[in-house]
């Protein structure tokens, strides 16, 4: 594996970061969340992938093609995405509370935890 | 039935177990009626914790190690995943299950209001608890990781009418997972660098190739996501927001147990994955740094509070600095000194976050000035709370003051001198900080809130959890109360335990016996003499200096107006300072995630530049 994916998925996640440090509406700042999610896509399949190997799925238990990318981190992968769900629609639930409780969903307008 | 039969059942049942009683509870909760609710959470709490105990006991012998669905390595490698239970992991199991079976029975009169979901959440976040101590695989970790995070938001925001709990619960929520997406992105590195995810498999790939950059940097980001956990400067700040909102019975998980496991996490990973490969110097000046650093603002933090859970969770912060400090010397006594200390801390600030709660319902305020002299009347929750205030300070016999004692004898042994001044002065500070609190609340001492006080979060918006303030204490909220401080002097007063901790800790710190472990070699542990750790005179006098020192900042906590003029003009230079290091905690989600990005830069370097 070459460092090409490395410095993507980096990207990815610095950017998810630096949007939610820079968000100036919380909906914006879970969504920058899950950017910076998906940059742990982008490594574990990058990880797992080799140049010309076929999908880990076999008709017969006897017939084993020659290579085959890693299934362990796709399997790592899903499971990720189904935290993501859980955890960015129970965050998007909080920020419509915020909406109706505060009359903003502005970060810079919260300021009820200072100190 | 022999040890590894009943390990094959008992471990992934304490896992289990509350995940079904969470979906019964979720899937019937319309047609059951609120003590049934109860009855059915306490009972799985009580029995999870007991089957701990059960494994506990039976660890005494030998690692417990239970590959799901029968899915064992096969010559050396294997997809299986595998839960190992020594005697740390198990115990930090149990202390869960214990502060869950007391919070919850707190609870049974202590909300009015709430629904099943409640104790389904709690189950949830007891199986996530669970699940993390005795997972033998990092990716396993990362998904309780998360499974207590989610639990542990939703919890927060129980109070969902009240605006401070969905702020608190969404900054908890958005840099707890942005943590748990950096040690994912770690996870992933160790994984390309070595082919395995599990601990005991990586480490011997690790042994086998030598050290490479890229598992390096890999677990300095896995170690950064358990460290958002553990509260650890400068990724601490959703600590002390999520303390302050949400209800006391969770924040008795919160403080009691769950930071702690963030900290577990770092040890289990390094030692068991890392100790063979990664330079020793370079992980010490890790702990070191963040845990002073973590040590000094929690301290200087939980002096300017006047909000009482935000006080608590502020110590709190401290203390995790302290334990950091302990498990940075990487010397085996000090490690068995944190094992008796993370007991009496849970004890103890359980202790102080339960009277928080039953204060918050009696007179409707969790504020230090608006409550000044309102708690005369409650002689018994005073009287818990000033002596669980000197506890935490150090005094003897409670388990926080042998902590610190066995701690210190580590620390000076593997050559931090320093060691034990930290530990004097931050037990001194949170300890202060509680019993000027008390002292105002409950004998009515002190002054007035002076210019630097005025500038806090006041405590008087918290919301209550009950309609009525009630004025006499149930038993279902007295017991746990004063149960779980006795808990505290008891586990101080257990004869051996302090050489039975750090005879624990060897174990957990043997790299060797946990990969022999789970690969199947032997469970048994390699022989380490007991050694003699528990109360000394040096000891016992430093816990009574700390515990002098905690009674003098409180004095001057309380007449610092009415002090004469010549500390007054040593205070003044310090304002700047204080006023700044209060404006960096601005509850800004922003902000919050510049510090998680600066503290992700800074673990890195300080695990990659040699010493």
């Amino acid at each position: 594996m070459t460092l090409y994916p490395y410095l993507v998925a980096g990207a990815v996640l610095l950017l998810g970061i630096i949007g939610i440090a820079r968000s100036r509406n919380l909906v914006h700042a879970v969504v920058c969340l899950a950017v910076a999610q998906s940059a742990t896509y982008v490594l574990l399949l990058a990880v797992g992938y080799q140049r010309g190997a076929t999908a880990p799925i076999f008709q017969s238990p006897t017939a084993r093609a020659a290579t085959m990318v890693d299934p362990v981190v796709q399997a790592l992968t899903l499971t990720d995405i189904v935290v993501s769900a859980t955890v960015t629609s129970m965050l998007l639930a909080l920020a419509i509370q915020i909406a109706k409780r505060h009359a903003s969903v502005d970060p810079d307008e919260l300021r009820s935890l200072r100190g | 039935m022999t040890t590894a039969g009943l390990a094959a059942v008992l471990l992934p049942a304490v896992v289990v177990v509350p995940i079904m009683a969470a979906c019964l509870l979720l899937s019937l909760g319309r047609w059951l009626d609120r003590p049934t609710v109860d009855v059915i959470a306490v009972a799985t709490a009580v029995a999870v914790s007991a089957a701990d105990g059960v494994l506990l006991a039976a660890s005494a012998n030998q690692r417990l190690v239970a590959w799901l669905g029968g899915w064992t390595p096969h010559r050396g490698t294997g997809v299986g995943i595998v839960l190992v239970g020594d005697q740390v992991g198990i115990g930090a199991a149990l202390v869960a299950g214990v502060l869950m079976s007391c919070a919850l029975t707190f609870s049974w009169r202590y909300f009015e209001d709430i629904h099943t979901h409640f104790h389904a959440l709690m189950m949830l976040f007891l199986a996530g608890m669970t699940g993390f101590a005795l997972s033998g695989d990092v990716f396993n970790m990362f998904v309780f990781f998360e499974l207590m995070g989610v639990a542990a938001y939703a919890l927060t925001a129980t109070k969902i009418e009240d605006p401070t709990a969905v702020h608190g619960a969404l900054t908890f929520g958005v840099i707890n997972s942005l943590g748990a997406y950096v040690s994912l992105m770690g996870i992933g590195m160790l994984y390309a660098a070595t082919g395995q995810l599990n601990l005991a498999m990586l480490s011997q790939a690790l042994t086998a190739h030598g050290q490479d950059p890229l598992a390096v940097i890999g677990f300095a980001l896995t170690a950064t996501g358990f460290l958002v956990k553990g509260a650890v400067a400068p990724f601490h700040f959703w600590l002390d927001d999520a303390h302050a909102v949400a209800p006391t019975p969770v924040c008795v998980l919160f403080s009691g147990i769950m930071v702690e496991l963030g900290i577990y996490g770092v040890a289990r990973l390094y030692w068991v994955g890392f100790s063979g490969t990664l330079e020793a110097g370079s992980i010490q000046r890790l702990f070191l740094v963040l845990g002073v650093g973590t040590a000094a603002v929690g301290g200087v933090m939980c002096l300017l509070q006047r909000h009482l859970k935000r006080l608590l969770a502020y110590s709190t912060i401290a203390h995790t600095g302290l334990f950091l400090v302990a498990l940075g010397s990487l010397d085996p006594v000090a490690t068995g000194g944190i094992v008796v200390y993370v007991l009496g801390h849970a004890a103890v600030k359980s202790t102080l976050f339960l009277s928080a709660g039953i204060i918050l319902n009696r007179y409707g305020s969790v504020d230090e000035f608006s409550l000044r002299g309102k708690g005369r009347d409650a002689r018994l929750v005073g009287a818990v709370f000033l002596l669980a205030g000197l506890a935490l300070a150090g005094l003897p016999p409670f388990a926080v003051g042998l902590g610190k004692v066995v701690g210190e004898e580590g620390l000076v042994q593997s050559g931090i001198g320093w060691g034990p001044i930290l530990f004097l002065v931050v037990s001194a500070v949170t300890g202060g900080a509680v019993l000027r609190a008390g002292a105002r609340i409950f004998l009515g001492l002190g002054g007035g809130p002076g210019t630097e006080e005025s500038e806090a979060m006041s405590g008087d918006k918290e919301m209550r959890e009950l309609a009525t303030g009630t004025t006499r204490l149930p038993a279902m909220m007295g017991v746990p109360l004063v149960g779980l401080l006795a808990a505290g002097a008891a586990v101080g007063l257990m004869p051996g335990i302090g050489s039975q901790a750090v005879f624990a800790a060897e174990r957990f710190v043997d790299r060797g016996g946990y990969v022999a472990a789970v690969l199947g070699d032997s469970t048994g542990y390699a022989s380490v003499s007991m050694r003699n750790a528990g109360w000394s005179t040096e000891g016992v006098v430093l816990c009574l200096a700390s515990v002098a020192g905690a009674l003098v900042v409180a004095g001057i906590g309380l007449y610092a107006t009415a002090l004469a003029q010549p500390v007054k003009t040593v205070v003044r230079p310090l304002r700047p300072v204080l006023h700044g290091l209060r404006g960096l905690h601005s509850g800004h989600i922003g902000d919050y995630a510049a510090w998680l990005l600066l503290g992700v830069g800074g673990v890195i370097a300080l695990v990659i530049i040699p010493v």
